[in-house]
């Protein structure tokens, strides 16, 4: 193994820890700050009991799962059952290795790129990954052997393909301008203007199906407590059922990054370090879920299904010709 | 080639962190199971039939538009791409693409494949 | 390295490939199936074709397998009834097309069919360019007609879909 590769492969490596352990530590505030917002929009006070102003409470959560009792419903199929949750949870976690998180930096004389890996298809990777999500919920449904479980997971899988093509369509405008799948190249033909100047459209299209994409309220349809008790996780327990929300709230943040590298400029902004600014403004887009869920009630399934099919996807398709007529008028 | 194995090693600290997961829930909670706990929930009555019931033919239907539509994405994203080399030429081939899909799509849309009634 | 990786995930996806024949639940042969195209897809990365692996899991693992997934499920396959299918006399025939086929494989590798000039395009001008820069500029220069033609399949296909669900026209 000659020295090049692997100077490669311990700086890849230290990245990987780096970005594995701030998703980490995001995931477990998300936790905290998710219902702490959400408690003060609502005139409530939110947790307050373990630590100051409940600071600790998902250190609580996390060590009362751990040591709930694993149950495994009778008839469930076992392998699938414990399966689920780790397809759910890898595909959300293997998708920030190409999100550029900051600018090149000079480490020992050594050029940095702050990103995992930058492959000339990361724009094609996000949904190769993202589009493998869907079994571990559909397994879910259907190895519970539980009627609102299968429902819950059947109409999770409908749902997010449904959802995948507008999401996919509205990223098309951005590529369009910048000629490449690169992540990289995307932030860095930001630099003076941020895509969602050019692309309002698609920014909308792709805040409305990324909401949607991970099953956040409006859209929560498959956990529907109401009609479905949790959907595809009715018979989880234990860790199995804390990652199935570790990997709700991967999602959001891989989303949330998506947005900030596609339409929000990236790490690009004044004064600040670059990192600063991708952090800035990946935490503004989590905010803008959790004030989202806090603001708007629930969809029915007809019209969820509807407003993907009927609005966005002819909507996305709108966008992608007008940017192309644009650009061949502009030479 | 080389890009692609921090891929690989991301993987396969995502996949053992996930299985640890699993293994310490198994390890650390204890163990009572009996008859009533492990029975599937069902509002508190003892479940009826079977849970792997047949369902509605519209799933099927919206999987197969899907992918007829994930096919037309998937072109979209090479001309994407090379559409400042391919410039009006390109802009009125996929003028063409998008339009026959589109007469396919108002065609789904009329014979009441969007429904959900 | 790149060789060892080859043999892992062909070895790999042919053990999926087998236990996809031989499994008795359809719900497991659908997920092996989806583990052989992400094994392959990993071979199309080792063959520096990135844009045809990123497609291979987009649409084969990522779209068609969910149809698979819904087809299953609606019709409830049981063990039982799948079993009880099964035609016996298939089996001589199936036997006999199988050896068939495989000294035909064996014998195109073999031969020295499969060994062309090596083009113009060389890896290192198309990861230059870029993979999926170099396909969208041949795709809708010199492959334009069967391009276009593809849109007229997806009618015909979605044609199809509609005419199968709808009990009413």
């Amino acid at each position: 193994m000659n020295k090049d590769l692997l100077v490669y492969i311990v700086v890849a490596s230290i990245k990987i820890f780096l970005v594995f352990s701030a998703v980490q530590i995001m995931i477990i505030s998300m936790i905290w700050l998710e219902r702490k917002i959400m408690a003060h929009m609502q005139v409530r006070l939110g947790p307050m009991r373990v630590g100051p102003h409940g600071l600790l409470q998902p250190i609580a959560d996390g060590i009362k799962l751990l040591f709930k009792e694993d149950i495994i419903p009778q008839k469930a199929n076992k392998l699938l059952f414990l399966l689920a949750p780790v397809m759910t949870l890898v595909p959300a976690l293997i998708t920030f290795a190409v999100i550029p998180f900051g600018d090149k930096v000079k480490i020992l004389g050594h050029s940095v790129n702050l990103v995992i890996t930058d492959i000339n298809v990361g724009f094609l990777y996000i949904f190769a990954v993202s589009s493998l999500g869907i079994y571990g919920i559909v397994m879910a449904g259907w190895a519970s052997n539980n009627k609102y479980s299968l429902l819950g997971g059947i109409r999770s899988s409908a749902q997010m393909i449904s959802y995948e093509l507008p999401l996919g369509l509205s990223l098309i405008g951005v590529v369009m301008l910048t000629s490449s799948l690169s992540l990289v190249d995307v932030v860095n033909a930001q630099a003076k203007l941020w895509n969602i100047i050019i692309q309002p459209i698609g920014f909308f299209v792709y805040a409305t199906s990324a909401i949607a994409e991970v099953n956040r309220c409006p859209f929560d349809l498959p956990e529907a407590e109401s009609e479905l008790v949790a959907g595809y996780h009715t018979e989880y327990s234990s860790m199995k059922f804390a990652m199935f929300f570790m990997a709700e709230y991967a999602n959001m943040i891989t989303v949330s990054a998506i947005a900030v590298t596609f339409f929000l400029g990236g790490w690009h902004g004044p004064f600040l370090p670059p990192v600063v600014w991708f952090m800035l403004k990946l935490s503004a887009c989590l905010f803008f879920f959790i004030w989202i869920r806090s603001t708007y009630p629930r969809l029915r399934y007809d019209q969820l299904m509807h407003f993907s099919w009927k609005f966005l996807l002819p909507l996305s398709l709108f966008n992608i010709l007008i940017t192309g007529l644009i650009m061949v008028l502009k030479g | 080639m080389i890009q692609y194995l921090p891929i690989l090693i991301l993987f396969i600290i995502a996949a053992g962190f996930a299985i640890t997961n699993i293994g310490l829930s198994a390890v650390l909670g204890r163990r009572k199971p009996t008859a009533e706990k492990l029975s599937p929930y069902e509002c508190g009555i003892d479940p009826v039939g079977t849970a792997r019931e047949r369902f509605s033919v519209k799933f099927y239907l919206i999987a197969m538009i899907f992918v007829i539509f994930d096919i037309e994405v998937v072109f979209l994203y090479p001309w994407a791409v090379a559409f400042k080399e391919l410039k009006l030429f390109g802009f009125i081939e996929m003028l063409i693409f998008v339009g026959i899909l589109l007469v396919c799509y108002l065609y789904i849309w009329k014979r009441g494949g969007l429904e959900w009634d | 390295m790149e060789a060892y990786l080859f043999y892992i995930m062909a070895a790999v996806s042919v053990t999926a490939a087998v236990y996809l024949v031989f499994e008795k639940n359809p719900v497991f042969s659908a997920l092996y199936l989806i583990q052989t195209m992400v094994c392959i897809a990993v071979l199309y990365i080792l063959l520096e074709a990135q844009f045809i692996a990123a497609v291979q899991i987009i649409v084969y693992a990522g779209a068609i397998m969910v149809l698979f997934l819904f087809v299953i499920m609606l019709l409830n396959l049981n063990i039982k009834e799948e079993t009880k299918n099964a035609l016996p006399f298939q089996k001589i025939p199936a036997i006999f097309m199988g050896i068939v086929l495989f000294t035909a494989i064996c014998a195109v590798i073999k031969s020295k069919l499969l060994q062309g000039k090596q083009g113009e395009y060389t890896t290192a001008y198309v990861n230059s360019v870029g993979n999926t820069k170099l396909i969208g500029n041949l795709l809708f220069t010199d492959y334009l007609l069967p391009f276009e033609i593809t849109s007229i399949l997806l009618f015909v296909a979605a044609i199809g879909a509609i005419m199968l669900a709808k009990r009413k026209l």
